[in-house]
């Protein structure tokens, strides 16, 4: 029984990164019913019954690569969005940090913990909130969940009463304290997981899609509380989201993964130079007009008194709007982000061009 | 330690909060008792000392049935739902990465919820039935507290059944339908339906060496006085032992199944 690798001499490298990646994979083993052949269905199954158990019998085993070979640091403090379309892997190494996957290949250590072999003492160190999923105890108020990880962390009285003071100031949860998690809604639900993941003082704070289904307003509140965080107390974030927006509003740094792999680890807008990803203008006009031909921007659609013109992400939205404001009639008027799915799209359509 | 006390303390307040199914489980397990225990009383006319108790014990028999009928989880009704719930949807995995021990997190939640089910569902019924039926309950305090140690060691027992039930979901696409085997078969060899001395032969010898006799019939027979000194410690050794065998089964269990969610992603 020896699959794992190298053994000692991987604390001593843990100052570098605080969370590291070396050549991580993970590979589902999917068995599924093989189906028979060419001729499958109705006509098939009129076939010999010899052939039709071989076939009934025969279970295609069938490999999923859900992480296919990744590498990247994280270093303490930092704030790094983890992006990619459905199914990209996001969860899928989320789960091997926290140690309840392991990989099937490949290294990985996070504060000097290998995470699936020293997962309970990991624990101490991270706080996890998947945005699908909840920690909390159902049928009890929020408080006596909190109550709960005062225990089961053991956290000094002291520290877990200033830590959750904290939390419900800045999370606006005390209103909350007393209602029984179920009748939450999902928005308020969500922010007393992100109190919960934190009241043991992680210093990594993974977040699998903490915005997820939540309105402007509860999104908004969740990004303060995240940059505060980062800001203040320094704690490691790794974020993974679907909205553009979180990533642009949170993290300088941004890496994005589509089957397995890497495709991008870096800066925002080189994401948008490399996806060369277009954001969109919508004009609402008080009447209807031929489509606005302004340079650097390109109409897309026109409905009634309503156009999408698309301008490259790079540039500034002002001077257009300027412009449209000084030359048309407007009512009103919104930027739309390029949704990730599309940059992801255009970026994975060019890398397979070259 | 603390962390479980504080876990079966949600578990006993979780439960005092469904108020309307208390009501609605007392007034079952009432209606139930009275029809019963009617039954019974034909019964016992007819064969009069059968299983070996007469009239006043076959009745308490009865009341004792109805009040441990929830908090053994006789017919389910426990955490198991919410487990099998939780490994079916994946949530389990989510727990997996909290510093707590799963079996001992839902041992916990199921002794706060069968004290609560104790006071909440048990105590009123076995007066309301009192009041109509001549009962052989022990005046000696010292009875009384042997039953709570047999009840409790049952609840262990009736726990660890569960636990192994619940955790079958990791291989079985349809939990629900082992937890309803399950509960059948709780629900004859518990002795809820007739005390197993009852039963003749091989099914009632058989019966009486099942896990689930730690359920009812013994705690009962506590009850009754038909354990008292060495019996009595053979009656706990018997229950003690079936729970920790089965506490071990789920513990291995268990770490099979960790190792499959964690290789194999559930
Ligand atoms: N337990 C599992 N067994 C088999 N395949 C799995 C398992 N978990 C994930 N996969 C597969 O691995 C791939 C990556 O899944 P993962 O959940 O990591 O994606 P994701 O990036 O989080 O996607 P999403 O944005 O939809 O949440 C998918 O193809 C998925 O079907
Ligand atoms: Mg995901």
């Amino acid at each position: 029984m020896s699959t794992e690798g190298a053994d000692a001499g991987d604390a001593g490298d843990a100052e570098d990164g605080f969370i590291e990646l070396d050549g991580v994979e993970k590979v589902f083993d999917v068995r599924r019913r093989a189906r028979g052949g060419a001729g499958a269905g109705a006509g098939g199954e009129a076939r010999g019954g010899a052939r039709r158990g071989i076939g009934r019998l025969r279970r295609e085993k069938h490999q999923v690569r859900a992480v296919d070979g990744i590498s990247f640091r994280v270093p303490r403090g930092e704030m790094v969005g983890y992006i990619g379309p459905n199914g990209a892997g996001k969860s899928t190494t989320i789960k091997m940090l926290t140690g309840i996957l392991t990989p099937s290949g490949g290294r990985l250590s996070v504060a000097g913990i290998d995470p699936s072999r020293e997962r309970t003492r990991l624990a101490r160190h991270i706080g996890v909130v998947f945005g699908q999923r909840t920690t909390l105890w159902w049928d009890l108020p929020l408080i006596d969940s909190y109550r709960l990880m005062h225990r089961m962390y053991r956290i000094p009285d002291a520290r877990f009463r200033a830590n959750l003071e904290r939390c419900v100031e800045l999370l606006d949860l005390a209103e909350l304290l007393d209602v029984p998690v179920r009748q939450l809604s999902l928005g308020q639900r969500m922010r007393g997981d992100i109190a919960a993941a934190l009241l043991h003082d992680p210093a990594i704070l993974y977040l699998d899609e903490p915005t997820i289904g939540l309105d402007v307003i509860s999104k908004a509140k969740v990004r303060d509380f995240l940059r505060n965080l980062n800001a203040e107390r320094g704690t490691t974030v790794l974020l993974t989201t679907h909205d553009l927006t979180d990533i642009e509003q949170l993290c300088k740094r941004v890496m994005v993964i589509d089957h397995g792999r890497l495709l991008y680890d870096g800066g925002l807008a080189g994401l948008h130079e490399i996806g060369r990803s277009e954001r969109t203008l919508v004009v609402d006009l008080e009447q209807e007009l031929p489509p606005i031909e302004l340079p650097g921007a390109r109409p897309v659609r026109t409905e009634g008194p309503r156009q999408w013109l698309a301008f490259p992400a790079t540039e500034s939205a002002a001077p257009l709007v300027a412009r449209i404001a000084a030359d048309y009639p407007l009512v009103d008027l919104s930027v739309r982000e390029p949704d990730i799915e599309t940059v992801i799209a255009k970026m994975y359509v060019d890398r397979s061009a070259v | 330690m603390r962390l479980y006390i504080a876990v079966a303390a949600g578990g006993f307040r979780r439960y005092a909060t469904y108020r309307v199914a208390t009501f609605a489980g007392v007034f079952t397990n009432t209606v139930f008792g009275y029809i019963m225990a009617y039954t019974y009383m034909a019964l016992w006319d007819q064969r009069p000392r059968l299983g070996g108790y007469d009239l006043p014990e076959a009745l308490t028999y009865v009341w004792l049935g109805q009040a441990l009928l929830a908090t053994c989880a006789m017919m389910g009704g426990g955490f198991e739902s919410e487990l099998i719930e939780r490994i079916r949807t994946g949530d389990v995995a989510v727990d997996l990465y909290r510093p707590a021990d799963l079996q001992l997190w839902w041992l916990a939640v199921d002794l706060g919820r069968a004290a609560f089910h104790l006071l909440g569902r048990g105590i009123v019924p076995m007066v309301l039935g009192s009041f109509v039926f001549e009962l052989a309950l022990p005046a000696d305090p010292l009875t009384w507290l042997a039953f709570l140690v047999a009840v409790t060691l049952g609840v262990v027992v009736s726990f660890a059944i569960r636990f192994l039930v619940a955790l079958s979901a990791f291989w079985l696409m349809d939990g629900a339908g082992a937890a309803q085997m399950a509960l059948l078969a709780g629900l004859f060899f518990s002795g809820m339906l007739l005390p197993l001395p009852v039963f003749p032969g091989a099914l009632g010898e058989v019966a009486a060496v099942l896990p689930w006799s730690s359920l009812l019939q013994i705690p009962a027979d506590v009850l009754l006085g038909k354990h008292t000194g060495w019996d009595l410690a053979a009656a706990y050794a018997f229950q003690a032992g079936w729970a920790v065998a089965l506490l071990a089964a789920g513990r291995v269990l268990q770490s099979v199944a960790t190792r499959r969610v964690v290789v194999q992603g559930g």
